[in-house]
Order: structure tokens, then sequence, then C-alpha cells
């Protein structure tokens, strides 16, 4: 098992690398640099430059020197954020992306999973048609589309919460940006919670169930519900995905301040230490994540066995 | 259930729960609330500054928050008339070289140290130093030695500054610079506080570190979120000032900022959007403010291939068949005024020479066109194939389709647009080799036509077309070195007349800087800098 792990660690080295190569040569094959503007600047004050971020250094020399600077677990400093290092950076929009992404998938699932069942249960009644009929709208309208019209409905119209970020503080200013995110998701997981509970509802055990006399929700609750709900877990795999690639349009649209805003400005501005830090981070995390799982999986199933 | 089912299961769960194991953690942490107290403005700004260090600094977006954290020698009131700032008077030399100012007396930083001439002095030889790697290094390029230090060629303390004694700053400039007092009002020629930079290095400009001269000081900043300032309770001017603190939201989504104005969130927007200018007309004629701003639109020719560098008249064709009007007023309507110019009207002392054919009417000057495009070769039957290149978004779009259809109605040419990403375009651009018509725009750094007619001479690193005239170079030689601004001004003109009938570009029209402003707002005030500091302005509900 330690062995298992070691060897793991050590196989997710190369993939790393292999990433983080990758994304250089990406981000500096892009025409034009981080300090290119339509005000061109004197030859002189942009040798100065160019020096002082050892951008006239060649392009092996750069990558060497990164290489360097993440062996001492230096992202180095932004080019776009001069006063700011890539790891503060980071450091302080993860938290916020992932407590924004963590909150939409509870809520999609909560109310996704609840929808989804009470249409399952009234099958063909008012009730089926209007989860459905709305599932169908909240899978087909995009993100960039739903914003607007919540903040024009909540925060212009209405004024009850915030439309932007940095103009408020507390809990209020989450609402909108984790409807916006869960939105399509909830949509999605209705629509399979149902499908799957009307398959499970017929099944013998369910009638068996009945057949002693429990209730419908009884029914549910303990017997059905569980095996409904695998479509819904295999599908939590792209729901993450989708709210994580979601997150870089309502970061915008909100003003907060998350990893994918700065991963989309980074690309935008060529700030190749912010696109390569976040690369780095993110391939890490997956890297991470995966392993981890792979290794509770063998503790919690003892038909895997490792080699 | 099948193994596989189970395994995706079980990896889902795991997932899932490490997720919301991760969330956990991070909703332990702290965040910084910014609540919005009585007296506090709220500015909307299109991007996070770069940097609040002034010498670093480059965007028009740092520099707004510069000039509310800092003060020059010089600065301006709220309609752009040049004042003394920290200099309470200033004293030039017969010959236009030597400046003597005078400060204030009592100047003090924000942490309470005194403000000297000294700081100021220090604060332009860091500006010129290759080591600081400014990006407005060529700011003060008229005061001698200053070119020299920025090419490593002589030692800061080599500049033409000098610390009399503590409130007398001497410049000894190379040439007369007529608008060097404007140039004073930039950020990039504001003191230093040399405490700071000895204990913080070169990240001083960070909340807690920043020491400021300027009439607010730096209260928080979460990139991209917010900037957000205080009352600065040293600065000599304090009880001038009105609001207490002023937050600047980061919002790059110009729709987003609209919505966030509407929910009463927002004093001040930086813009107002392209595709919801008529509906904001209408809803907010009372709060919307338009005004000239010191930028032009224009297209460029490739001077440095054949195909338009060898061919003035099919220059000229193609400029004469663009219907500004049309484009200023239809295509644009949002104040816009049709350019013929290079130079934008409203800059001081400077009246702008316009190309031969802006008064001519629309059929004549169609007509012209025609002749031209003839004979350059080319006509109904041989159309002129040309690619247009413009950096994607709506506005510029819109602009070239225009553009593509005059020509093609006027002359029959045949132009193919091309949209590419902002840094590819200026890849592009500089190196010359693929463009061929390009769109681009200059705004300008000062109130003087010096900083749009400079940017053609040849060997100007900005010079996009790569225009090249002896006869232009020479007279704006001429104009540098003349004292008495009405020759100055006469120069400066002459060359402009020579540039416009050389057509190494396609002015097309004057950009207006447009803010929406609530009624709220007292003391906004419209100029062609588009520069609005914050110690102008007051809150009517906070009285």
């Amino acid at each position: 098992m330690l062995r298992y792990t070691l060897l793991r660690i050590l196989g997710a080295i190369p993939t790393l690398l292999l990433v983080i190569a990758l994304a250089f040569l990406m981000v500096h094959a892009a025409p034009g640099g981080p300090f290119d503007d339509e005000r061109v600047l004197p030859a002189d004050v942009e040798a100065n430059i160019a020096a002082a971020y050892h951008l006239d250094d060649p392009l092996p020399k750069q990558f060497a020197r990164y290489l360097g600077g993440l062996l001492k677990g230096d992202l180095g400093p932004s080019y776009r954020y001069r006063d700011y290092t890539v790891a503060e950076l980071i450091g302080s929009a993860f938290p916020l992306s992932l407590k924004l992404g963590a909150m939409a998938m509870a809520l999609a699932l909560i109310v996704g999973v609840t929808a989804g069942t009470e249409a399952a249960l009234h099958q063909g009644s008012r009730i089926d048609r209007v989860v459905m009929g709305f599932s169908m709208t909240g899978i087909s309208i995009p993100v960039f589309v739903i914003a607007p019209v919540l903040v024009l409905l909540f925060a212009v119209k209405l004024q009850w919460l915030p439309a932007g970020w940095s103009g408020a503080s507390g809990m209020g200013r989450y609402v909108l940006p984790v409807i916006t995110l869960a939105l399509p998701q909830v949509a999605y997981i209705a629509r399979l919670t149902r499908a799957s509970m009307i398959d499970v509802l017929g099944r013998d055990f369910i009638r068996t169930a009945r057949a002693q006399g429990l209730g419908t929700r009884t029914v549910v609750r303990v017997h059905a519900l569980k095996p409904a709900m695998l479509p819904v877990l295999s599908y939590l795999g792209p729901a993450i995905a989708a709210i994580l690639t979601g997150s870089v349009v309502v970061e915008e649209i909100f003003g907060i301040p998350g990893l994918g805003q700065f991963f989309v400005r980074g690309a935008l501005n060529r700030d190749y230490t912010l696109v390569l830090g976040i690369v780095v981070f993110y391939a890490t995390l997956i890297i991470s994540l995966n392993l981890l799982v792979d290794i509770l999986y063998g503790a919690i199933d003892p038909r895997v066995r490792y080699r | 259930m099948t193994p596989v089912r189970y395994a995706l299961r079980m990896r889902s769960l795991r997932v899932f729960a490490l997720c919301v194991m991760l969330a956990g953690l991070a909703a332990c942490g702290g965040e910084m609330g910014t609540g919005s107290a009585a007296n506090t403005l709220q500015r909307g700004l299109p991007s996070d500054p770069e940097t609040l260090d002034h010498h670093k600094a480059r965007s028009t977006q740092a520099a707004e928050v510069l000039r509310d954290l800092g003060e020059g020698l010089a600065g301006f009131t709220a309609n752009g008339e040049l004042i003394p700032a920290a200099a309470e008077s200033w004293d030039i030399s017969a010959d236009g070289l030597t400046y003597t100012f005078h400060l204030r007396d009592g100047l003090r930083w924000s942490n309470g140290d005194t403000l000297t001439a000294e700081h100021f002095a220090a604060g332009m030889r860091r500006l010129v130093n290759p080591a600081t790697a400014a990006f407005y290094a060529q700011m003060i390029a008229d005061i001698d030695n200053a070119v020299a230090i920025v090419a490593g060629e002589a030692a800061p303390e080599a500049l033409g500054v000098e610390a009399v004694d503590d409130r007398t700053l001497v410049l000894r400039l190379a040439r007369p610079t007529p608008y060097m007092l404007s140039l004073l009002t930039h950020p990039s020629t504001f003191p230093v506080h040399p405490g700071a930079i000895a204990e913080h290095g070169d990240g001083f400009a960070r909340p807690g570190k920043l020491v400021s001269n300027g009439a607010y000081r730096l209260e928080a900043w979460v990139p991209g979120s917010i900037v957000a300032l205080k009352r600065n309770e040293h600065y000599w001017n304090n009880d001038a000032t009105a609001v207490d603190a002023v937050n600047y939201h980061v919002i790059v989504q110009n729709s987003a900022e609209l919505n966030r104005y509407r929910a009463g969130e927002l004093h001040t927007t930086s813009t107002v959007p392209p595709d919801a200018f008529a509906q904001v007309k209408d809803e907010y004629s009372d709060e919307l403010r338009i005004a000239p701003y010191l930028a032009v639109y224009y297209y460029g020719y490739n001077m440095t291939k054949p195909l338009l560098r060898d061919n003035p008249a099919l220059r000229q064709a193609l400029s004469m068949a663009v219907d500004r009007e049309l484009l200023a007023e239809k295509i644009m309507g949002r104040g816009e005024a049709p350019a013929y110019s290079w130079v934008p009207p409203g800059v001081n002392n400077y009246e702008p020479t316009k190309v031969g054919f802006a008064s001519l009417a629309r059929e004549e000057r169609e007509q012209l066109a025609r002749t031209r495009y003839k004979e350059a070769g080319y006509d109904k039957d041989n159309p002129l194939q040309i690619e247009v290149r413009y950096n994607t978004n709506d506005t510029n779009k819109k602009v070239a389709v225009a553009i593509q259809a005059m020509w093609r109605e006027v002359l029959g040419v045949e132009a193919t647009l091309i949209n590419e990403e902002f840094q590819v375009l200026l890849t592009n651009m500089r190196e010359a080799e693929l463009t061929q018509v390009f769109r681009s725009s200059w705004i300008g750094d000062y109130n003087d036509a010096h900083t749009f007619l400079s940017i053609l001479q040849g060997g100007n690193a900005a010079n996009m077309p790569r225009y090249s005239s002896e006869e232009y170079d020479g007279l704006m030689e001429k104009a540098a070195l003349q004292v008495d601004p009405e020759r100055r001004r006469l120069y400066l003109e002459e060359a402009e007349r020579v540039m416009l009938s050389d057509h190494p570009i396609i002015p097309l029209y004057f950009v207006v800087s447009k803010h929406l402003v609530s009624p709220d707002v007292e003391g906004w005030g419209d100029n062609v800098l588009d520069y609005h500091y914050s110690q102008h302005l007051s809150l009517k509900a906070a009285e």
C-alpha cells in the first residue's frame, strides 16, 4: 500500500512536468507579451522593462528559471498585478471559487433531487409538468443570460439583493451567484432523478415494500431513494466540471475575485506567471485528488488490491 | 450492482466528499467585508490598477486611483484648469529652461512625516532609473540628462532636478517644454516617501505599507474586486475634502457596471455600454455625462509595404471615401465627433488643421475619391483587394463593417475584415509585415498637441503606420526649440498639415468620455483629459 502510494506520487511528477512545459510553451507561443500596449514605449524604456522581468532571456533560460522557482515553491510575481505574487492571488481566489462551487453544488443536489422525486411520484400531473418544463428551460438558458436577468429582477427592480460582490458584505452577495451557478445543474439533476425514480418505483422490491403496508414517503425515503441516486452520483463529476467552468462567467458578471476570472484575464493579458501558476495549481489538485480517491477506493473496496 | 457501476459510484462519492471537506475549510477562512458607509463615494473602475506604485503604473485606471492617493506639483480643477497643487507657486526663466517651484508650507505624508522638495526630486530620479523599469520614464524626457539615464548612460543623480531647500525645487530642462506643468500633474512625477521604499523595497505599494501625499490614503485592495481609500487627515487641503472614503469597484463588464449603477450601488460609472446607450440616454438623460475626450480613433496604413507606401493617391482615395458624419452620428451615435484631423479639438493653444477634403460636400468628395482611385490604378473592373485588421470587439466590428461598405459603394474596393485578439493585432502592427490597414487609437497624456503629433515622428515607437517624413520631423524639431508659444503653435499646425496631406492615417472620429453620475454627486466637471479627482466631489445625502 505504501509502496503503491509512493509509486503513484513518483509517477505523477512526469505528468506534472509535461503539463507545465506544455502550458509554458503555449502561453509564450501566443503573440504579444504581458507589457504590449497600443501605447508603444520608447526602445530604451522597453529594454529596461524586459530586463527587469527577465523577458529578454532566451525561452529555455526563462523556463529553467521558472522551474527553479517552482522547486522552491515560488510561483513568481504576477505581471498584471505587479504588487502581488501569483501564490497570493491563487491563495485568495481559490477558496472563494471553491466555496461558491460547493454551495452551488449543494443547492443543486437538494433542490434537484427533491423536485425530481416529487415529479416522479406525481408522474403526468401538473407538478410533473411544471418541474419538467422548468428544467427544460434551465438546461437551455446559458449562464450569461440567467445572471443579468436575475440581477435585473432581484437587484435592480426589487432591490432585495446586491448586484455586485464588492458593494456588499455578508451572505447576501452569495445568493445570486450561487443560484445562477446552480440553476442549470438543478434542472439536469431533477430530470435524472425523475427518470431514475420512475424506473425504481416500478421494481419488484418497491411493490413488496408497499405490500407490507408502508406509506409512499417511507417507501421513497427508505427504499427507493438510494438506488435512484446512482445516475445522479455518476453525474457529479461532469457537474463539478460544469460548475467550475461556469464560474468564470459568473465571477465576471458579479465581479467576484475568484480563480476563474484571474485565469481568463491572465490569459488575455499574457500574464505568463499567473496563467502558469493557475495551471500548475489545477494540475496538482486534480492529480492529487485522483490519487487520493484511488487510495481511498482500495481502503474501502476489499476487491481492489494494490500491486 | 456491476463492479463498474460500483466503482463509478464510489469514485463520485469520494470526489464529492473531498470537495465538501475542502469547501468547509475554505468557509472557515476569514474574508474582508467592505460595507457601504454613509459618506463613501462608490466609483466604477474598468479593471484593477496593475500597480499602485506610481512609477510603475501605466493604465488610465491606475492613474485615476493614483490621482486620489498622490499629488504632484501642479494639479487640475474639476473642469480641467491647471492649478498649483503641492507647489503653491513657480517661476519660469525667460529661456523656458529653468523651473523653480515653491512648495506649500507644512506639507505632510499620510503617516504624518514632513514632505520636502527632496522627495519630489527622489521621485523623478526613481522614475528615470533603469532599475525601476518605469513605463512612463519618457514622461520627463525633456529634463536634463533624463534620456541618457533611461538608456543607462548616466547615473540617476545626473537628472536636472535639485532640491535647493526643503521647500524649493528646481528643474532644468534640455529644451523648452511649454507643457511641462501639465506633465507635473501626472502620477509618474509624484514624490516618493523615502522611508517606505527603504523599509519595504519595491513592494511598498500595498495596503498597510503605502504612504501617500494626496487627499486619500490606501485602506484596502482586493485584486479583482475593490480598491478602498480613506481620507488622508494630513493632507494640506484636507478641510476642502468632502468625501470621507472612496471605493473603486473593479467591474470588467460594462453591462454589469450599468446594472450596479441601476441598483444604486455606484455613484459614478467608468463608461456606458455601447449597446445600452440609447436606453440609458432615455432612462437617465440627466445623469449621463458626455464630454469631448483627448482621444482619436483611426485606421493606419502600413507605410513600409509598397502597396500603400508607393501610392499616395490610393491612400487619399480610401480616406476620402469614408463618410465620417455617418460614422460618428449614425454608427457610433454617442456624441463622437467626425475626425478630419489627427489632433482632437479642445487642445490648449492649438487649432487642429483639417484634411483638404473636409469642406467638400458628400457628392464632390466621393467624386474626387473615385478620380484618385482611378489615378491609383484601380477601377470597378480592377478593384483593390485589401485587408483591414481590428481587435475583436463590437464597436470595432461595427466601424469596420461600415467602412467596408463605404469603400465598396464609393470605389468598389473589396476589403476583407480580419478580427484578431488585441495582443495579436498589436504584434502584427509592430512587425508591420502582415498588416495593410489596421485599427488603432491614441489617447493624449497631457493637454498639448505634442502628445499627438510626436507619435508620428520618425523613430517614435508608437508610430504604428511607420510614417516617415523629413519635412514633418523638421517642423516638429523647430517647434520643440521654440520658446514663443504663438510661433510654436504655428509650427505644430504646419506639421499636422504636412502629415495630413501625406495620408499615412485615416482619422475616423474623436472619442468622447461617457459616465453616469448619480444626482447625489456634486462637483463633477467635464474635461478633455477625463480626470475626475474624488476630492472635488461631494455627496448630497451625506450633508
